[in-house]
């Protein structure tokens, strides 16, 4: 009886492990093709029949990344493009985090008139379709001379980036009782003590989880980015993808090392905060 | 009384940044946009500048174009939002259980949802390939076909590569929904059921997706409109063609304010869109609020 136990739970084991290494190869394959052919030779990658496994890696069109210094050549262009992403990431995740965690806890923890109202109107304005605002916001930015320039991008980022801060953040000081701002204003501490000191320190793995995704959303922007970006001033990272499609038609590496570089920063990032996002990813969107 | 009113001051000042940032961003550009639609601004037309009133959206809504636009978006949307609810629960399930490497499964599993979406579109966009594509060469050596085909050129079979490159991408996402949501189902009940004789295709229906109700719902109106939105992945992997067999109602918006210049027209089509994602954002809400009272 014992033996027809186990030995049923072992037929059913390697069913799921043989499933387990499907989702595997379709979830990896893909990554590890796009890794195979930043490094295979063009010959090997126009060749047919197409052989997987390359016989001759190169890491040429990687060190062209980073040693090129010519501003006409596309592997320039994209480096800077990169450090232009991380820039305007970085300032949207601090800037947005300050301001919206402020907000999220004036929503979650104070009594004002209008707030269900208000709130509303924050998550209407996350899920806005940015085409509704494009022309105006064109207009206005070349009439201010804001085109072409980094920190107008930001503040553009900023507009969707703080409404789902709020909404996510408003949530995780929700979940933290009011007598502990009773506490500690019968100890004397003041409003703002209370917020910094009390709130602030519990709702921390919200405020990673979060500013994670802040810096995430803006790592992963486009559209606004391909109608206000135009030179290396303010170009990024999938503006600069976007346009290798066009110009490397053939050399398909190219078109993978940058496509490696520009995920590089947001897998590792997933991965090792993976607690954190699924954390603010359910969150923001199933409440429990 | 006091108290309030103190309450409020602070309240009023720890909001004031957020609303400025957000709101000093999109009213005056959202009130335009609105504007445009009603008046003719269009730069190449002959009535430039006259009031038109429902005059655009009367042509849009009688327009076959505008349709069609709907139908694949539509076709997209519902497409992969399916593909990822599926699949999602599906990976959740195996994910859920106990067995050797399931641990590192369950890390990898979100690399793809990592991806930039633009860096999915066109890593797709090479392994599709019609002359050099990994995909023809595997479905070749296996003899699934017998030569090359031309995916994304092919107006057959353009919006299904879409399809599976988003679904490719944002069916993890799913799948750390659903495996929340399974490990938040007590145990004990299942337990039970076993002991009253049910079956695990039994306890399935009648304690896990139950429980799971919820979750999908939250997954497929969430999806919806993100999917509704989509542009990028358009743009990167067939820039709406071939034959406009993949071009949607963003997509085309975005043809006629930046190619064509039809501002008025695309002002419209905007406008159309928020008023979709605003009532699929209702619907969203009024699923929140009974998921509280769950």
């Amino acid at each position: 009886m014992r033996r027809s136990i186990s030995s049923r739970r072992r037929r059913t084991m390697a069913l799921q492990m043989f499933f387990g290494l499907l989702v595997a190869i379709v979830v990896l394959g893909p990554v590890v093709w796009m890794f195979l052919t930043s490094v295979m030779r063009p010959v090997d990658l126009t060749a047919k029949p197409l052989r997987l496994i390359p016989q001759d890696i190169t890491f040429d069109r990687f060190r062209q990344i980073f040693a090129s210094a010519s501003a006409s050549d596309p592997a320039y262009v994209f480096r800077i493009a990169l450090k232009n992403s991380f820039l305007i990431a970085v300032s949207v995740t601090v800037l947005s985090l300050v301001v919206g965690t402020l907000s999220a806890y004036a929503f979650a923890h104070l009594r004002f008139r209008g707030k269900n109202a208000l709130m509303l109107l924050i998550l209407f304005t996350y899920m806005l379709p940015p085409v509704a605002m494009i022309i105006p916001l064109y207009r206005i930015y070349n009439q201010l001379g804001w085109l072409d320039k980094r920190w107008p991008l930001v503040i553009l980022y900023l507009s969707f980036i703080v409404p789902f801060i709020i909404w996510v953040m408003q949530d995780f000081f929700g979940s933290i009782s009011r007598s502990f701002e009773e506490a500690a204003q019968v100890d004397g501490a003041t409003r703002l003590q209370t917020l910094l000191y009390i709130f602030l320190p519990i709702a921390r793995p919200g405020a990673i989880a979060t500013g994670i995704l802040a810096f995430l959303m803006s790592w992963d922007e486009f559209f606004y980015s391909l109608i206000f970006t135009s030179s290396l001033a303010s170009k990024t990272m999938p503006v600069a993808i976007a346009e290798f499609n066009g110009k490397f038609t053939i050399d398909y590496g190219m078109i993978s090392v940058a496509g490696i570089l520009g995920s590089l920063i947001p897998v590792l990032i997933t991965v090792v905060f993976q607690k954190y996002i699924v954390l603010g990813m359910t969150a923001g969107g199933v409440k429990e | 009384m006091r108290l309030r009113n103190e309450e409020e001051r602070y309240a009023a000042a720890l909001i004031t940044p957020s609303m400025i940032v957000v709101f000093g961003v999109i009213i005056v550009p959202i009130v335009t946009t609105l504007v445009y639609s009603f008046v003719n601004i269009n730069p190449l037309s002959s009535h430039r500048g006259e009031f038109a009133g429902f005059g655009f959206y009367i042509k849009t809504l009688s327009s076959r174009a505008f349709w069609d636009d709907l139908g694949r978006t539509l076709h997209f949307t519902i497409a992969s939002t399916a593909i990822e609810t599926f699949f999602g629960l599906l990976i959740a399930l195996l994910l859920n259980q106990k067995f050797p490497g399931v641990g590192l499964l369950r890390s990898i599993i979100i690399i793809p949802w990592a991806i930039p979406t633009v860096v999915n579109g066109s890593l797709w966009k090479l392994m599709l390939n019609g002359e050099y594509g990994v995909i023809n060469a595997l479905l070749e050596r296996f003899h699934l076909i017998s030569s090359y085909q031309s995916w994304l050129g092919n107006p057959k079979t353009a919006m299904m590569c879409i399809v599976i490159a988003d679904s490719w991408k944002m069916t993890p996402l799913a799948v750390i929904f659903f495996l929340a949501a399974l490990q938040g189902i007590d145990q004990t009940v299942y337990e039970a059921a076993r002991v009253d004789g049910a079956n695990p295709f039994q306890s399935f229906l009648a304690i896990t997706l139950p429980a799971l109700k919820p979750t999908i719902m939250v997954i497929v109106v969430m999806r919806t409109v993100e999917k509704f939105k989509a542009f990028d992945i358009f743009y990167l992997m067939t820039r709406g063609g071939p034959a406009n067999s993949t071009k949607t109602l963003m997509y085309d918006t975005y043809l006629q304010a930046f190619t064509n210049l039809n501002y008025s027209d695309a002002a419209t089509y905007a406008y159309l869109i928020a008023l979709a994602v605003a009532l699929m954002t209702l619907v969203y809400i009024r699923l929140m609020k009974r998921g509280d009272n769950i």
